[in-house]
């Protein structure tokens, strides 16, 4: 994007530009970049932004200072009496869900999309059958929690009228309340975000799929390579750059993740994740100061995925 | 078909199987939903969906018919009843605050009211980034001005910035200007978080014209604005209509930005669905009705225009 790109007819005025840019600026600035800044301020301040947040320590407590809300955001779930406490406590903290979120909703989004797009590009309803994956992509995410809250419908009655509860009893088994069971619930609302994200993240990897030259594929063969070789071998590495692409997006995506928490568990029975964690100090507890310190957390989590976009960008450029 | 040596290698058929099961499993949750939003509630609560079509079911219950569209009604006037509107509609037994004619489509607790307002924010919310997005996508494709590239580079690093770090002090900004549960105020901070993206996806595709095509029109005597409005918003017609769905989209289905800024002043249908299921007194009758009305517009803008959501969804990728 050097200034040689642009036609030297246009090169005319310098005021000119900045009359089609300044709406775009000002309402950024009002809505993305001044709220940033002040949220950070905020952070290091008391429940309503009056003092600073060491004023809100207790005598005879742990205190972190003006750093008191970031003690609060990283410690407060944790059980720390002993090193296995901590641990314990720290897989069902907001921070170790979140993780098992990333993890699970991860490789699960990409891992079935990507098999999803090598199996359906064999088959002639492909259009079909990517429409049906894709399809939950126009639900939002609190359609989605009645739709699988309903899945997951756990009945203290004879008859379950859930999906999942009533397959269970039909092949002998007792029926499991999936949502009030801690570890196992976390699980539960990872399925829907896959459900959710997995058409996603296949139309992406179908499109550079169909992107990787029949030559090379044929040359592999040519080689004698197996089709399980020519996948791992050539495909995966010719599309790695796109598969990391949709991975950093997925996480990004899990790292703001609200609206499934919310609506299935409101963050009950050990399910809270970060966002909603932020949520409920902010709009619940009416903890500013807390609730602040727990977005900077997760804008801080999200920061590296900042700089690696605008590397991609600068790549990108440089080959126009 | 290409590789139709892969085709030979495969047997066919675990191909077929692995994708129309992917796809069973895919569909079937929300097929659930909707027949059970079709079933009179005793039904819900006693049989499994998927025994719906059969005949024992209402010789057990006191039930008389199979299907009803009860549950719709009651959704859409937002009725919470034992028994449905329309049965206490008939008794005169009905709450006070619904007086059985045409006006209790816009009772404030249903979903019909919900919807309009749904509407109300969504499209401003949709035209306005898109439009600004287009004067600014311009500017940085084709006019040139210091510190282009820069600023270029702050906008990608913006997109991925979480919506929860800004929610407080665009909260406090409203408290103090009375814009707090006005649609002005939705309109104006989806407008600002949809910019970075938006903006984005214009300048890729606008740059992406022929360079000869500005050079003509400018020396024909175009001035900036005829070659934007004439050329330019023509011309980039495939990119607004990405952009739209994606904003559509978006806003329709956002939990978040509602609930903190609008709540149940002006409920908007995600926000009266996650209320049904969070607070008491609302049974699957009425959820299932719910979730499924409000998923309707979106599913029917989705299959429409598909063909423009994968190209915007491929051209950026990253977006919320």
């Amino acid at each position: 994007m050097s200034s040689a790109n642009v036609p030297q007819v246009m090169k005319q005025g310098k005021v000119i530009p900045w009359f089609y840019l300044a709406p775009a600026i000002i309402i950024m600035s009002i809505f993305i970049v001044y709220p940033m800044l002040n949220t950070v301020v905020l952070s290091f301040l008391n429940k309503d932004g009056t003092a600073s947040a060491a004023t809100t320590c207790n005598l005879g407590q742990p205190c972190w200072g003006v750093f008191e809300n970031y003690r609060y955001a990283l410690t407060a779930e944790l059980n720390i009496t002993s090193f296995n406490t901590i641990w314990q406590s720290f897989w069902v903290s907001s921070y170790g869900n979140t993780l098992k979120w990333i993890f699970i909703m991860v490789s699960g989004t990409v891992g079935i999309g990507l098999g999803f797009a090598i199996f359906a590009e064999r088959v002639k309803y492909e259009a079909l059958a990517k429409a049906i994956i894709f399809m939950p992509m126009a639900i939002s995410f609190v359609g989605a929690g009645v739709i699988w809250k309903f899945v997951y419908n756990w009945g203290t009655s004879q008859v379950q009228v859930g999906l999942l509860n009533a397959i269970i009893t039909a092949l002998g088994g007792k029926p499991v309340p999936f949502l009030s069971t801690t570890n196992l619930n976390t699980i539960m609302l990872v399925i829907v975000g896959i459900w959710m994200w997995t058409g996603f993240c296949m139309t992406i990897l179908s499109a550079a799929l169909k992107a990787v030259p029949d030559e090379v594929l044929e040359a592999a063969r040519v080689d004698g390579a197996s089709e399980w070789q020519i996948f791992w071998g050539v495909m995966v590495p010719i599309i790695s750059p796109t598969i990391i692409v949709v991975i950093t997006t997925m996480v990004i995506n899990v790292l703001k993740l609200f609206d499934i928490v919310y609506v299935m568990t409101g963050g009950n029975f050990g399910t809270e994740v970060i966002a909603n964690r932020m949520y409920d100090e902010m709009y619940k507890n009416f903890q500013t100061g807390r609730g602040t310190a727990i977005a900077v957390v997760l804008i801080i989590a999200i920061i590296p995925f900042i700089y690696m976009n605008i590397r991609r960008f600068l790549a990108q450029e440089a080959m126009r | 078909m290409r590789r139709s040596k892969i085709n030979k290698m495969l047997n066919k058929i675990p191909t077929h199987f692995v994708i129309i099961f992917t796809m069973f499993v895919w569909l079937v949750p929300t097929i659930g939903l909707f027949i059970t939003s079709l079933r009179p509630l005793p039904l819900i609560n006693t049989t499994g969906w998927w025994t719906a079509f059969s005949d024992k079911n209402t010789q057990q219950t006191s039930s008389t018919t199979k299907f009803t569209l009860n549950n719709y009604i009651d959704a859409i006037v937002g009725y919470r009843g034992t028994n449905t509107y329309v049965e206490d509609c008939q008794s005169g037994s009905q709450s006070s605050s619904l007086k059985c004619n045409a006006s209790d489509l816009l009772n404030p607790r249903g979903m019909g009211q919900a919807f309009v307002n749904s509407l109300l924010v969504t499209i401003p919310a949709t035209i306005l980034p898109i439009f600004l997005a287009a004067f600014a996508g311009y500017a940085f494709a084709w006019l040139d001005f210091k510190g282009r590239f820069l600023l270029f580079a702050i906008l990608v690093g913006l997109q991925v910035v979480p919506l929860q770090m800004t929610l407080v002090p665009v909260l406090k900004m409203y408290a103090q200007t009375g814009m707090t549960g006005t649609f002005l105020g939705v309109w104006l901070f989806h407008t600002g978080f949809g910019m970075p993206y938006a903006i984005y996806l214009m300048r890729n595709f606008l740059g992406g014209l022929p360079k000869d095509l500005f050079e003509a029109a400018y020396l024909d005597g175009a001035s900036h604005w005829t070659t934007f409005t004439n050329l330019v918003i023509p011309l980039s017609m495939p990119a607004i209509a990405s952009l739209g769905i994606f904003q559509f989209l978006w806003v329709w289905n956002d939990l978040l930005v509602a609930l903190v800024f609008l709540g149940g002043t002006k409920p908007v249908m995600t926000y009266q669905i996650s209320n049904m299921v969070t607070s008491l007194g609302a049974g699957w009758h009425l959820l299932t009705a719910a979730a499924f009305l409000s998923m309707l517009l979106p599913m029917v803008v989705f299959f429409a225009l598909q063909r423009y959501f994968v190209r915007g969804m491929l051209a950026g990728a990253i977006k919320g």
